[in-house]
């Protein structure tokens, strides 16, 4: 029986600027029906390549070379991007994509987007199409398929519309789905419905499936076998288990010691001296939202923030932990003084917030956001960008501001000689730490962590983690840190806080609240955090 | 820190090996390797030159009329001659030296008219972008209702009223040209004010004024200088037709518009009285346009077209 899937020596590689970019060096996969493979890499090792070239989706200065590129049996290369339009991309291979938000055209309706491809291909009647549509829909689970049939994209909510992608790729019955960071945008408790679904599915319909991922955890777990790429080359593949239990390569290896995990004993020691002061304590803050459609339209109340307590002791972590939406992103705003509760105070040290001056502030609590793609500006350098929290504070000259400049990059292990780089230049786990240095260049009592890692690699995640631990345990330093991973919290933190739909609904020591969650949230969160399965991971003899 | 050992080469500049090269090196490489920047400045450089030394270089004077020299052909068509190497036009006044001076108040009106719509599509569009709510509602009315005046018939309008002078046509054609500067900025403002590096300043303590001056303002700069070189060029067409309906620059002044308006009834029998100043705001326009190009890809910190 002929492969579903039969590459042989791929090279794909991209004209840059600065000349030719090797971005996928000699990799070769094979895939049966019925099968599902995992791709695992970070960002810039291939991974999406290989997948964008099997759908010719490849940008237009990339060049491929392969011994073979066969589907079914069929040479892919040989065939014209017209034939290859009908014929390969829908019918027999379909693509999911990371974003759900945008892969969804907003001006159509769900039914006409599903059966679109079906029609015009002269595959089914419109009625058909419709019926079969939603069956999919029902399927995928989507509640109410009729109902929905007349809905648009932005009715629903990310999750659902990852399902409805899903569902359209199915209408055409591929042989073959690729998913490209299929559950990446999505919260925790979602992601793993959409990986179970995902399964069934291959199951069911006996479908080959490339699940892309940077969470080798993740993949391993719904895949019978993973390929870890790494810079363009493929460095390890083999059975699911056996790449997951027995890694071969120091990369798996490094890759599989990064990943936060919840069983293990935390990195994290106990604060060096901590005290009963409350660096930052927030009262019955409440945060309404008010908002009006058009100018004389009615008035709409949100409540992001209903009654919220917190308090944060000196030399401790506290973990915020939460879904996008539940709040916890506006009450780090509120205490980093960017926004005004509706009603409560916070206090810094015992100083209400609302009387300290802003420049004041700066010296008890410092952000570090999400993105360090939006956090630095793009247009000054590293050695303005940090010093800008002193020029501000007008402390020291330039020659002082200078040397704390360079004692902060030192603190975040960032070298000298970026000191007059543009953020451009930087890696994005070298823009965290210049994120870092500019929150602790006013040596400040509180770091504000907003999902610091969230948006790095998973080796890049490790490094900065274990920045913060590190520099708590020569500063001092009190964290609260934002996030919605309970290994990381398991890691890090000393006690946690679980917020839920603007209220805090569960708060302990980090040990209590992950052994017997007592709230039903938490517990859901817990259980959709991936993890090692049973078998003894090697990672540990490998040291 | 063994993890280090796999961090992943996306780009060359990836480990910062760009900075070996001084900022200075770096922008002096871009300067002069960028050809559409190089030929923009040129032209506008040799532009400027002559509007500076018109006096020495002009080989008569632009006033000086002379009947018995009137209407003369350039050199290179039948019957010129080489004491009035383009020409002359009705009045006897050499056509070179009109053009030369000519220079002067293009250039003056240009960079005038666009300097003040800069300043007021800018200080309009940050304050709405950054500020929202009431003042964007307002300053958005402003705009409406300035997209529905006919420019060009207002600004006749107002240069009757008010009295045509150099001063007056630089005032009004600025005026009238803000619109694009705050459309831009405006939405530019919004999208930078949402990003983190405000909101970490704002946590500094920086106060609105020292945000937009020094984390938005920067960051508008290269969108600023291709709406400035747009509105340079639209603005010495403005004066240009301004002076050909005869509301702009008054006679005997030089002026570019002013020349073609005059050489427009003799348009079929001697072209060149059209061409030739129609031929020196060409050059004038696509130069600034150009350098406007490169200043915007030189300026920018990623570097575009190397």
């Amino acid at each position: 029986m002929t492969r579903l899937l039969d590459i042989q020596n791929l090279d794909i590689s991209l004209a840059l600027p600065g000349g030719m970019l090797h971005a996928v060096k000699d990799v070769s996969l094979t895939l049966d029906r019925g099968e599902a493979l995992g791709i695992v890499g970070e960002s810039g090792s291939g991974k999406s390549m290989t997948a964008l070239a099997l759908m010719r989706l490849l940008p237009r200065s990339a060049r491929l070379k392969a011994a073979r590129l066969a589907f079914d049996g069929q040479d892919l290369p040989d065939l014209d991007d017209r034939t290859f339009a009908a014929t390969i991309a829908g019918p027999r291979i379909g693509m999911i994509f990371q974003e759900p938000m945008t892969s969804l055209n907003p001006v159509y309706t769900i039914g006409r987007q599903m059966t679109e491809a079906a029609i015009a291909r002269g595959l089914l009647s419109a009625s058909a199409a419709r019926k079969k549509a939603v069956d999919l829909l029902d399927r995928v689970g989507i509640p109410d398929p009729e109902g929905r049939m007349g809905q648009f994209p932005h009715q629903m909510s990310g999750g659902q519309r990852q399902r409805v992608m899903i569902a359209m790729t199915l209408m055409l019955d591929p042989d073959l789905l690729i998913a490209d960071e299929p559950t990446t945008a999505l919260d925790v408790t979602v992601q793993a419905q959409i990986l179970d679904l995902l399964d069934d599915l291959r199951r069911e319909r006996q479908m080959g499936l490339i699940l892309i991922s940077h969470d080798l955890a993740v993949v391993a777990e719904r895949t019978d076998k993973v390929a870890v790429m790494y810079a363009g080359e493929l460095v390890e593949q083999g059975p699911a288990k056996q790449v997951m239990f027995a890694p071969q390569h120091d990369y798996t290896r490094m890759l599989l010691d990064s990943i936060p995990r919840l069983d293990g004993e935390p990195a994290h020691v106990a604060p060096v001296r901590k005290t009963d002061d409350e660096v930052i304590a927030a009262r019955d803050i409440t945060r309404l939202f008010t908002s009006r459609k058009g100018l004389f339209g009615p008035r709409r109340e949100i409540r992001a923030l209903d009654g919220v307590s917190l308090s944060v002791k000196r030399g401790e972590t506290l973990a915020l932990i939460g879904e996008s939406g539940s709040g916890k992103s506006t009450l780090a705003r509120i205490l980093l003084g960017l926004d005004q509760p509706s009603s409560g105070e916070v206090s810094m040290l015992g100083r209400p917030l609302a009387e300290l001056p802003a420049t004041e502030r700066a010296r008890f609590v410092q952000p570090v956001f999400q993105d360090p793609y939006t956090s630095l500006n793009p247009r000054r350098r590293l050695s303005e960008i940090i010093a800008r929290p002193l020029v501000l504070r007008r402390e020291g000259d330039s020659g002082s501001r200078l040397a704390a400049v360079k004692e902060a990059m030192e603190h975040v292990r960032l070298p000298a000689r970026l000191l007059h780089a543009y953020p451009s230049q930087l890696s994005g786990g070298q823009r965290q730490r210049v994120a870092i240095a500019r929150a602790l260049v006013t040596r400040p009592e509180a770091l504000i962590c907003d999902e610091p890692t969230s948006a790095l690699d998973v080796s890049v995640q490790a490094q900065i983690l274990k920045l913060l631990e590190d520099l708590r345990r020569e500063m001092g330093l009190t964290t609260l840190l934002i996030t919605h991973d309970m290994a990381v919290v398991h890691e890090t933190a000393d006690r946690v806080a679980v917020m839920y739909q603007g209220r805090i609904v569960e708060e302990g020591t980090a040990a209590d609240v992950l052994s017997n969650p007592t709230n039903d949230y938490t517990a859901r969160l817990l259980a959709a955090a991936p993890r090692f399965g049973d078998g003894a991971p090697v990672t540990e003899d490998a040291r | 820190m063994t993890s280090t050992d796999f961090s992943i080469p996306v780009t060359p500049a990836e480990d910062g090996a760009e900075t070996a090269l001084t900022p200075g090196q770096i922008f002096r490489q871009r300067l002069f390797g960028h050809t559409g920047f190089l030929i923009g400045a040129g032209l506008i450089l040799i532009i400027v030159v002559i509007a500076i030394f018109a006096p020495l270089i002009a080989p008569h004077d632009p006033f000086a009329q002379s009947l018995s020299a009137r209407m003369l052909p350039p050199v290179w068509v039948e019957g010129g001659n080489w004491d009035y190497l383009l020409g002359t036009d009705q009045n006897g006044r050499d056509y070179l030296s009109r053009l030369i001076y000519g220079t002067r108040v293009s250039i003056t009106i240009g960079l005038g008219a666009a300097t003040v719509g800069l300043l007021i599509g800018v200080t309009l569009g940050v304050i709405a972008g950054y500020f929202g709510g009431w003042a964007d509602h307002a300053i958005s009315f402003l705009l409406t209702a300035q997209l529905a005046l006919p420019g060009l018939l207002l600004a006749m309008a107002l240069v009757f009223i008010i009295g045509p002078s150099i001063w007056v046509v630089i005032g009004i054609v600025g005026v009238l040209h803000w619109t694009y500067y705050l459309v831009v900025t405006r939405a530019a403002t919004q999208r930078i004010r949402s990003q983190d590096f405000v909101a970490a300043a704002a946590a500094s303590g920086a106060s609105p004024r020292q945000i937009i001056w020094h984390e938005i303002m920067p960051n508008l700069l290269s969108a600023i200088i291709v709406i400035f070189t747009f509105e340079l060029g639209i603005a010495i067409l403005a004066e240009s037709s301004l002076s050909f309906l005869g509301v702009g620059i008054q006679p005997p002044t030089p002026s570019w518009g002013l020349m073609i308006a005059e050489g427009k009834q003799a348009m079929f029998y001697r072209p060149w009285l059209v061409i030739l100043p129609g031929i020196c705001l060409f050059l004038l326009v696509i130069g600034a346009n150009l350098m406007g190009d490169g200043l915007r890809d030189i300026t920018s910190p990623e570097g575009r077209n190397e």
